[in-house]
């Protein structure tokens, strides 16, 4: 190559062109351009909202919550009659929203754990049959499968023929009737017993750690496990028994008394429970699998008992996988359950964004309050993951 | 024990191993009995098999009615009344389209399949021209479903069953795909404005059920636009499933965008490529072939999520069949028509999950690290 | 388990394999092993890959199960019993090629581990042990860090005083050093020379054939899933008597 090669051939940039290339400008301009469009959409749909909303002569504002609502709801976790307002609706449908996924919440995680393991055991058979419950429950929508379940409650016989255990437990198409528990002035004696047995609890398994650090020997695995169970026990005792109970009665229609819960609450709730377990099987045999073979036998070949292995080695590295896609689930299991409107179950979204909704036709208002209580407990379980992910991480460079 | 010939170092032969430890005897033993919990298991899983198949098969066809015209047809049989679906298979997958025309419904289907093709199986024949067709695909079928020119119009209030399922599945995975790319990487922009409007969109999105952006576009669309303007109700569900879906699509491209590593975005800028152009050419390519089964499980997710439109007043499949139970000529049949509609997904939905696993291997045949 | 003395020229084996079979599946993998290491005594395993080398050792601590043969380990012949399978686990260690370290615990108590729950020892005795297996090492510096926070020649000495720690009689090596980058070879290497130095038996599959010259009191070669040859060291290098074994130290040597 000869001597002096010649410069790479680009223009020099002048005056304004010049800014218009430096791509900090182009960031900053951008940035302009898309905040401008993004406020005159909102100018623009907050406008239109006006002019509709004098058209069709809906108020605006907050006050409707202080209006009766003038409708009643089939099922409430707390009193609420047709005169109450529609802030309770919103109360009420919150509660049954919450509800709902505080019953399923525990169950799925029992059935997706349970379910998980068995894919994991060495049985030929019951790994296919588990792997064909999971195929079938992820294929097929939830709100079908919460129809199905519906399909065969609806299957069970009226009311006047209702099966019975005994004459406590009624089931029959309407409702499941439990006896209500009606509690006498001694259970506070049981409560406290009980939050005192659990710290007790508490309190002896640290000291059972460090006694085994001392010594080496193994602890008592029955002490904790007994404490729990014999105080409150001998509690319940010592008051003779302070409750009693409240057994639904048969009436001429219908029952009266006990716990009702209505056909849609438990064909919603079998549909979560049996839909969200699957994924959570899912994840739970992924978990486990992602813990490397070889910890497994290091485990073993330093003469620890497979059951030690899986206490210890493998289960915690397992656990640290499997809890952040675990609450995502329980977060869509909360969110699965505004399938309750298809079935008739009172839910905030039935109640409040339905019937609420129809009567005073804010829907503004109404369903931003509705997407706010969404977006809080999601936001709440979000932070949770975050904060267990920071606690949990493992060290590394 | 057999023969203990001795053999020169190196020249022993390969033998077969012994019956005990390896064929079905030892299968049997290993995987169904090898110890008392196994066995447990294996005698109750068994049980549970005996006690369920049975019924069902002769349920679902030894005892069932394949055909009649109304609930009396089947009232002596004790199996399923599979007539209620023969007879209203039209509604089931046409809504109600009128029967003269459903064969452009027909025709939309094949050309779904021919359009769908070069993307999924990239070596076939003629892929090119495929593509082609696949690009006008929409309008060709937007055409024939909804008529205008040359055909007679059939209003989407017309559309319905499984024909509708799919327009607002196939439209909402296409639309999706690119909506989620371009959320995931404003959501990565290192332009804050652009940052937050797509995260601040993609987490509120994530946070509420389908079932309120569903109210929305049916309550509160309305109220947005200029007095006058109506959007057509299966418009407003494409919208809402759409963006809904874009969210959390958005979150798995994201994922595999993460998994790269910083070099290649190095390597990408060091060639004088531009922001676009690395990601067309070099990041997305991989981003994408990486989260494979999120993306796929995400279309699955869109499919089932279909069945929500119906709270708009769609008669979609499951709709359809919910409307087909509550029918006076076939009252209390429920069961046999969700059944069949849960067929009818499940096929689709389990379809796109295998498809991603071959998918997902095939593409690793080029990946596999040496060892 | 019968009581066996440790010193060198104790009649009974260490560890006796007559007749070993084992195939993965349809695959014949080892095929007629014989072969008997004395206590203390050091072997070393080479051969190409896939000649079963590691499957050998991953037997005799019932990693791996062998369908035809008998191996008896210190005395106990391995058979499917748990109480069996456990006490010889006790008295083998073995060290891994990718270490597996337990990344949840602190280097210390990777080591301490064993001597807790299947010992029964306490903590602070444990604790002490541990320190001394890691000074042992090198590396009582790193007793409270985590795997994560060590490089690999760190990490695998960690792993071979954990080993160390539960104070076994028979060592297994399989491949440690071939995760390792270059420069961390050594440092390992340190270690497994020390420890044949103090009497230890010892069984290692590797490529490191300088520290084989250095250590070994038998050269094993195996291919195909055989034992082609055995002798000690100066033999094995200078006069291989196999063709296969010419051929595989040529490959090895010379490059």
């Amino acid at each position: 190559m000869s001597g002096a090669s010649k410069p790479i051939a680009v223009e020099a940039p002048k005056g304004l062109a010049a800014r218009l290339r430096d791509p900090r400008v182009r960031g900053v301009l951008f940035q302009i351009l898309a905040a401008a469009a993004f406020a005159a959409l909102i100018w623009f749909v907050a406008n239109n909202a006006v002019a509709n909303l004098q058209a069709l002569g809906v108020s605006t504002g907050f006050d409707f919550l202080n209006q009766p609502a003038g409708f009643d709801i089939s099922f409430s976790l707390i009193p609420f009659e047709p005169t109450d307002t529609h802030l309770r609706v919103f109360w009420v449908g919150m509660l049954n929203t919450i509800f709902v996924a505080a019953l399923g919440i525990p169950a799925a995680l029992i059935l997706g754990l349970t379910m998980g393991i068995l894919r994991l055991s060495p049985n030929w058979l019951v790994t296919r049959l588990v792997g064909t419950y999971v195929e079938m429950v992820r294929n097929v929508p939830l709100l079908l499968q919460i129809f199905f379940w519906q399909a065969v409650i609806w299957t069970l016989p009226p009311v006047r023929n209702s099966i019975a255990f005994g004459d406590a437990i009624f089931l029959n198409k309407r409702a499941l009737y439990l006896p209500k528990p009606l509690f006498e002035s001694g259970m506070w004696f049981v409560i406290v017993a009980a939050a005192a047995a659990l710290v007790l609890a508490i309190i002896l398994s640290k000291r059972q750690r460090a006694q085994r650090d001392a010594t080496g020997a193994v602890p008592n695995r029955w002490v904790v496990p007994g404490i729990i169970i014999l105080i409150p026990a001998a509690a319940i005792l010592l008051t003779g028994v302070p409750w009693s109970w409240e057994l639904p009665e048969a009436g001429r229609f219908n029952f009266s008394g006990g716990i009702q819960i209505p056909d849609t609450l438990v064909a919603l709730w079998l549909g979560l429970v049996v839909y969200t377990g699957a994924f959570i099987a899912e994840i739970v045999r992924a978990g486990i699998q992602s813990v490397s073979k070889g910890q497994q036998e290091a485990a073993l070949a330093i003469g620890l008992t497979p059951r030690q292995t899986m206490n210890l080695i493998i289960l915690p590295q397992a656990v640290r996988v499997i809890i952040p896609p675990t609450t995502s689930q329980f977060l869509n299991l909360t969110k699965n359950s505004s399938l309750a409107v298809f079935i008739g179950y009172p839910d905030i979204v039935a109640v409040f964004a339905g019937t609420s909704l129809n009567q005073t036709g804010q829907a503004i208002e109404i369903i931003g309050l509705s997407m706010a209580f969404y977006l809080v407990v999601s936001l709440t379980i979000s932070f949770f993951m975050n904060w267990y992910n920071r606690a949990t991480a493992l060290v590394e460079r | 024990m057999s023969e203990t010939q001795n053999y020169a170092p190196g020249q022993h032969p390969d033998l077969a191993p012994p019956v005990m430890a390896v064929g079905p005897v030892a299968w049997v033993r290993r995987n169904l009995f090898s110890n008392w919990i196994n066995t447990a298991l294996t005698i109750l899983s068994a049980a549970l098999l005996f006690w369920m198949i049975p019924p069902l098969l002769s349920w679902f066809v030894l005892d069932a009615v394949f055909t009649g015209e109304n609930r009396q047809a089947c009232a002596e049989a004790s199996g399923a009344c599979w007539a209620v679906v023969t007879s209203r298979w039209e509604q089931l997958f046409y809504g109600l389209y009128p029967s003269t025309e459903t064969w452009r419904i027909n025709i939309a289907f094949v050309g779904l399949l021919l359009a769908v093709t070069p993307w999924l199986a990239p070596q076939i024949a003629f892929r090119r021209q495929l593509v082609w067709f696949s690009l006008a695909y929409p309008f060709l079928a937007f055409w024939l479903l909804a008529g205008g020119v040359g055909l007679p119009t059939v209003h989407t209030g017309q559309w319905g069953g499984f024909t509708l399922t799919l327009v607002v599945g196939v439209t909402g995975i296409v639309a999706s795909l690119p909506i989620g790319i371009l959320l995931a990487l404003g959501r990565r922009s290192s332009l804050p404005v652009i940052s937050m409007l797509c995260t601040g969109f993609i987490e509120i999105v994530r946070g509420v059920p389908l079932i309120m952006f569903l109210f929305m576009a049916s309550n509160m669309l309305n109220l947005f636009l200029p007095q006058g303007v109506q959007f057509d109700l299966l418009m407003r569900a494409l919208i809402a499933v759409t963006l809904f879906s874009s969210a959390y699509m958005a979150e798995v491209v994201r994922g595999g965008l993460q998994a790269i590593p910083k070099g290649q975005f190095e390597a990408a800028q060091a060639m004088g490529l531009t922001y676009w152009q690395s990601m067309r050419f070099i990041i997305l390519p991989q981003a994408l072939r990486t989260v494979i089964p999120g993306i796929v499980n995400s279309f699955i997710a869109l499919f089932k999520d279909t069945s929500l439109v119906a709270i708009i007043g769609l008669f979609d499949l499951l709709n359809m069949a919910k409307a087909i139970v509550t029918d006076a000529d076939w009252q209390g049949l429920s069961i046999e028509v969700y059944v069949f509609a849960g067929i009818v997904y499940w096929i689709v939905c389990f379809s796109m999950s295998r498809y991603s696993l071959w998918l997902e291997s095939s593409l690793s045949g080029g990946h596999k690290e040496a060892n | 388990m019968t009581d066996q003395s440790r010193t060198q020229g104790n009649q009974t084996a260490a560890i006796a394999m007559t007749g070993v079979h084992k195939w993965f599946g349809q695959f014949h993998v080892l095929k007629d092993i014989n072969l008997e290491v004395a206590p203390g005594e050091r072997i070393v395993i080479c051969g190409p890959s896939g000649s079963g080398k590691s499957t050998l050792i991953r037997c005799i601590n019932r990693l791996e199960t062998h369908q035809r043969g008998k191996i008896v380990v210190e005395g106990v012949e391995l058979a499917e019993d748990v109480k069996r399978i456990n006490a010889i686990r006790r008295e083998v260690g073995m060290v891994f090629q990718h270490f597996n370290l337990f990344p949840h615990l602190t280097v210390l108590e990777n080591c301490t581990l064993a001597l807790k729950r299947v010992r029964r020892l306490p903590k602070a005795e444990a604790d002490k042990i541990g320190m001394e297996y890691l000074e042992r090492v090198q590396i009582p510096e790193q007793a409270q860090k985590f795997p994560g926070q060590l490089s690999g020649g760190q990490q695998q000495r960690v792993a071979i005083a954990r080993a160390l720690a539960v104070n076994p009689r028979i060592m297994l090596f399989d491949e440690p050093t071939s995760a390792l980058d270059p420069e961390m070879i050594a440092e390992v290497l340190e270690v497994m020379v020390d420890l044949a130095k103090s009497g230890m038996t010892m069984l290692v599959v590797t490529h490191e054939m300088g520290f084989a010259k250095q250590v070994a009191d038998r050269m094993v070669f195996m291919d195909g899933g055989e034992i082609i040859e055995v002798a000690p060291p100066s033999e094995f290098f200078e006069n291989p008597k196999s063709d296969r074994t010419k051929l595989f130290l040529s490959q090895i040597l010379d490059h």
